[in-house]
């Protein structure tokens, strides 16, 4: 086990929770972080999915990385992804019916998830299949734990529950939480975001992009000639 | 090139098979071949397109055929639950299918004339599929179309909740458009086909947090005891406080904010849906469509006057 652990799969599993974070530094994987947040228990069951679509899907194309002719290269890693994820779909179809037809159209969008094809393109096409589904492992649990995060604080905030648990009692059912509408609202996801991101890079510096030009102040006199 | 040996992997007898024959044979010396041809050569870019193909399409159809009872099953123990929670009759830890078959029994009604028909088996019909299948439907005209769905099924499946031998709550299916798709639910009635015992939607695509919320129980609890129709003796006719609905028609509606109930008329009144004023015109929509003589206007008159409701 201790060779199956080495330090590059170290590496790979545990960098993208915070300091390679699929959603916080990369900024991928946006559009599903603010669709499935409302509640926790969407949140876990997109969190396991892209999980392990990204993980068997990086598996699946190192494994066949050295024969992929380039020209056909990313429809090779799009039909991949997309079988895999037509499989989970069915599976939750037939195993978790209730969480699927919440997640709906969702599932089906992890095939243009960022993050998926990220790791297809920037992973699994250099390393060997084990690496390459440690890292899916490790991609997906950094985007999970965002997802977790933004739902704890929707699901608390916009309906006074967690995993459908009361948390707050609710005024309209005689309690003292009146609840914040915007939270149920996909915007609420990108303030949150906003805040774990600017969090991190303040926790951790590095991560803050350089400036890419400055703005200079106006020199003194210009304007006014016209 | 690994040994002959090494690369056959499979249990000796299968390999020995394999060996003698002809096809596999030319198989692996094609596939050897083209796995050693340069990765941007045509012949191997077509080949590895097609090759994947194929293993990616018996991927997904070995799934979709493998789970396919499975969720088959699902959706009609959702349906299930659905009808017995309209019905009021859902209970916790309790076997759907066995609270289903003895309280619910299912019924098929012509539309048109109101009347059961008997001679189909209840529980085989589909109404939505029927309604898709042009021989078993009718396009609805335009103007009369007000829930959006252009065509209806011939024969609805309805259920009554009978105990006895008298009926307890009649439930009926409806659909209509809300924002951005056709919400599917059931109604169920008192026996007088007049007042609301419970609204359900089992299947619905609207805004969650927002028209999503008509699946909100505290929603639905405010429909309880709603009136459908417009009975005679209401002042509140005179004002036109429940729109265009004529003495007889139906009159229920959703309206903006707030019900009062302390008001007349407010019988025919359901709270809108807070941010969703197209979503609950869609539901107003649909339970008028579905109350008039389009809908299930001929048969709860005809049930009515059986089981000796209000006129």
């Amino acid at each position: 086990m201790s060779a199956v652990l080495n330090e590059e799969t170290k590496k790979v599993l545990v960098d993208p929770l915070v300091s390679n974070n699929p959603i916080t530094l990369q900024v991928l994987g946006i559009c599903s972080a603010l669709a499935v947040t409302s509640q926790m228990s969407t949140s876990l069951i997109m969190a396991l999915a892209l999980t392990l679509v990204t993980a068997f899907s990086s598996a699946a194309i190192s494994a066949i990385r050295n024969h992929i002719p380039s020209s056909i290269r990313i429809i090779v890693q799009m039909t991949i992804i997309a079988s895999l994820v037509i499989v989970v779909d069915q599976i939750l179809k037939a195993f978790a019916y209730d969480v699927s037809k919440q997640l709906s159209v969702f599932v089906g969008l992890i095939i243009t998830n960022c993050i998926v094809m990220g790791r297809a393109e920037g992973y699994a096409m250099k390393n060997p299949p084990l690496e390459s589904f440690m890292d899916g492992i490790g991609n997906g649990l950094g985007y999970s734990l965002i997802l977790i995060i933004v739902a704890f604080f929707r699901e608390t905030l916009g309906s006074g529950k967690l995993l459908g648990i009361e948390v707050f009692k609710l005024t309209k059912d005689g309690g003292w939480y009146d609840p914040n509408g915007l939270m149920l609202l996909p915007p609420s996801a990108f303030f949150i975001i906003g805040l774990i991101i600017w969090s991190v890079r303040q926790w951790k510096p590095e991560q803050a992009e350089k400036v890419e030009f400055k703005i200079m102040p106006i020199a003194h006199g210009e304007g006014g000639h016209h | 090139m690994p040994s002959e040996k090494k690369q056959c992997q499979h249990t000796a007898k299968l390999c020995a098979a394999l060996e003698k024959n002809e096809n596999y044979q030319k198989a692996k010396a094609y596939a050897d071949r083209v796995l050693a041809l340069g990765n941007d050569s045509l012949e191997k870019t077509i080949a590895i397109a097609v090759s994947l193909c194929l293993v990616c399409a018996v991927l997904v159809s070995f799934a979709a055929v493998a789970l396919k009872p499975l969720q088959i099953n699902n959706k009609e123990l959702d349906m299930k639950k659905n009808i017995l929670d309209v019905a009021g009759l859902l209970e916790e830890g309790r076997d759907i299918d066995a609270a289903f078959a003895e309280k619910i029994e299912a019924k098929i009604v012509d539309l048109e004339t109101g009347d059961y028909v008997e001679n189909m088996n209840a529980a085989e019909y589909d109404q939505r599929k029927a309604a898709k299948d042009p021989a078993q439907s009718i396009a609805i005209p335009k103007d009369k179309d007000i829930a959006h769905i252009r065509v209806k099924a011939k024969y609805a499946k309805v259920f009554l909740v009978k105990e006895g031998g008298t009926i307890k709550s009649i439930i009926l299916p409806v659909n209509g458009y809300g924002l951005w798709s056709t919400l599917y639910g059931f109604l169920s009635l008192d026996p007088d086909g007049q007042t609301v015992q419970s609204i359900n939607f089992y299947d619905q695509a609207e805004t969650p947090g927002l028209g999503g919320e008509v699946v909100n129980p505290n929603w639905r609890a405010l429909w309880k005891g709603k009136k459908v129709y417009a009975e005679a003796d209401q002042p509140s006719l005179e004002k036109g406080l429940i729109g265009e609905a004529e003495m007889g028609e139906p009159a229920l509606s959703l309206i903006k904010g707030v019900v009062d109930n302390s008001k007349p008329g407010s019988q025919y009144q359901v709270d809108g849906l807070a941010g969703a004023s197209l979503t609950s015109t869609g539901v107003t929509n649909l339970i008028r469509y579905w109350m008039s003589k389009e809908g299930f206007a001929p048969y709860l008159s005809k049930v009515r006057t059986v089981k000796g409701g209000v006129s």
